[in-house]
């Protein structure tokens, strides 16, 4: 994003809040300031060093009010940008933004979704559009699937190559302690599971949890001092290009396109210098087309690219390591949980899962129906 | 303003006619019908009335828990705009992107006003591709 600082800011603090299916009773707010009570505790801030709030959530018309007075803080600095699942990638690159200004010294960036416990449809208000309601879409399944069978028809992907991206998603889920899923899973469980939207089986569709967390950031400088290596905001991008499914200009090229070329040159990498790599796999399609529009293959190769577990553990290119949205959490707006990965990996934290000697992790949110993209690259100390 | 954009769409729809706006500005067509032209910020929109034939963009088949799986389907039509749809007549896992269909106004309510309003579905053109 032009204007911004390359490793002018940093992400100082991370955490998830409960995940799974939380506590009865818990709400959105409670995982919210939950997840930042723990990230200030794994940078050593305290909440008295916050002034800038950060959060979105389905569940809370004015979430920023809740939670501020939760959390007792009046911010000098508050952004409640909305734009589903991706918001926090597009928080990262405004807080970067008012940290560089100082409109803020310490800011934290906060989700929390108890669509689980309460049911999904409680959690997430539909909004009738009367020139696709009536059809019937069930959403937002119903949407990637379009877009699923547009990239198939162009590029011959097929639906072996879909479950691909499920079957590597497991396989880095059953090595996060973390993950709901813990039993392996096959090409043929996910082709013969239950039919969602063609071609989408039930294993094609990202789970449904409860969850949340926080991320804390503040400037290059103050981070340095801190408990934990910082993890530097090396590129930042964003672009949205629609926000129903009917108006989508190309079904097989995304908002990442631009998102990913503005990230890329203001960090001044390539696709080829990212060592980790973490995409909002909402279905399976996501990562094939993320892939592609983030130039780790040419267009439409992103279903020949995933083939014989080249994503999964010991592939070729370590994507999704926590286990995605697909196996290991997602709570509705999985954005949040992917920038903690992302930190978790260039600290060396993540175990069985770690990717060795990581110094570069690119963090790609996507939000509504491939409506709004946002790209955030980050980097250690070294990289800066 | 005295008729809202879906007020008149409604209205051919309840006469058996699909319309879509015209931007003179944009020199294209609008679709959803809106107020301002997204192509060219002109509030001068005309109503015009498409032919009905189109060519199928995307197609799935979406399982709900009760009842039959349906067709939802993503429908190019000639004048150059785009909307949601199903294709009907045919089972629902036949329908091919590049499909020819024609438009034929459904009336959830048959031929009653209802609380439901009429909406565009397609349906195969016999003989095409």
């Amino acid at each position: 994003m032009s204007g911004l600082l390359r490793g002018g800011a940093a992400i100082v603090g991370v955490a998830e809040s409960d995940l799974g299916h939380v506590a009865d009773g818990l709400n959105p707010i409670d995982l919210m300031a939950q997840g930042v009570a723990r990230a200030l505790e794994d940078c050593g801030l305290a909440l008295r060093d916050v002034d800038g709030l950060f959060c979105a959530t389905a569940q809370a018309r004015t979430s920023g009010l809740s939670l501020a007075e939760y959390l007792g803080i009046s911010p000098a600095y508050i952004d409640t940008t909305i734009l589903g699942g991706s918001s926090f990638e597009f928080h990262v690159a405004h807080a970067a933004a008012a940290l560089q200004l100082g409109l803020c010294q310490v800011a934290v960036i906060a989700y929390g979704s108890t669509q689980r416990s309460i049911g999904r449809r409680q959690a997430s208000v539909r909004e009738v559009n009367p020139y696709e309601t009536p059809f019937r879409p069930f959403l937002p399944s119903t949407a990637y699937a379009l877009a699923a069978s547009r990239h198939m028809h162009e590029f011959g992907t097929t639906r072996e190559q879909l479950a691909e991206v499920a079957v590597a998603a497991r396989q880095w889920a059953l090595l996060n302690p973390a993950a709901w899923e813990k039993k392996p899973l096959s090409i043929p469980e996910v082709l013969g599971a239950r039919m969602v939207s063609y071609p989408f089986t039930v294993r094609d569709i990202c789970l449904v949890t409860d969850g949340g967390g926080a991320v804390v950031m503040t400037d290059a400088e103050r981070a340095g001092s801190l408990k934990k290596p910082p993890v530097y905001v090396l590129g930042c991008g964003s672009a949205i290009t629609h926000a129903n499914i009917s108006s989508m200009p190309d079904l097989t090229l995304t908002g990442a396109i631009q998102s990913g070329q503005q990230a890329y040159a203001m960090a001044g990498l390539k696709a080829a210098d990212i060592d980790v790599v973490e995409l909002y796999d909402a279905f399976t399609i996501n990562p094939i087309l993320f892939l592609e529009d983030l130039g780790f293959c040419p267009k439409g190769e992103g279903g020949r690219f995933v083939e014989e577990g080249a994503i999964a553990p010991g592939g070729r290119l370590p994507v999704n390591t926590n286990g995605g949205g697909l196996s290991y959490c997602h709570p509705g707006m999985y954005g949040l949980l992917i920038l903690i990965e992302a930190v978790r990996q260039l600290r060396g934290e993540c175990g069985a899962r770690q990717v060795p000697g990581a110094a570069t992790a690119i963090a790609h949110g996507n939000g509504g129906v491939l409506s709004s993209q946002s790209t955030v690259i980050l980097g250690t100390a070294a990289t800066v | 303003m005295d008729e809202a954009p879906l007020t008149i769409y409604q209205a051919h729809l309840d006469k058996g006619e699909l319309a879509y706006q015209w931007s003179p500005a944009a020199g294209r067509a609008v679709f959803y019908p809106r107020l301002v032209c997204p192509h060219s910020g002109s509030t001068a929109l005309e109503w015009r009335v498409a032919s009905g034939l189109g060519t199928v963009y995307a197609t799935t088949v979406t399982h709900p828990a009760q009842g039959e799986p349906y067709n939802v389907a993503l429908v190019d039509c000639d004048e150059g705009f785009r909307l949601m749809s199903r294709v009907e007549d045919i089972d629902p896992m036949a329908v091919r992107i590049g499909m020819r269909v024609r438009f034929r106004v459904h009336k959830p309510g048959g031929d009653t006003v209802g609380d439901e309003p009429a909406y565009p579905v397609f349906v195969p053109v016999e003989g095409a591709p």
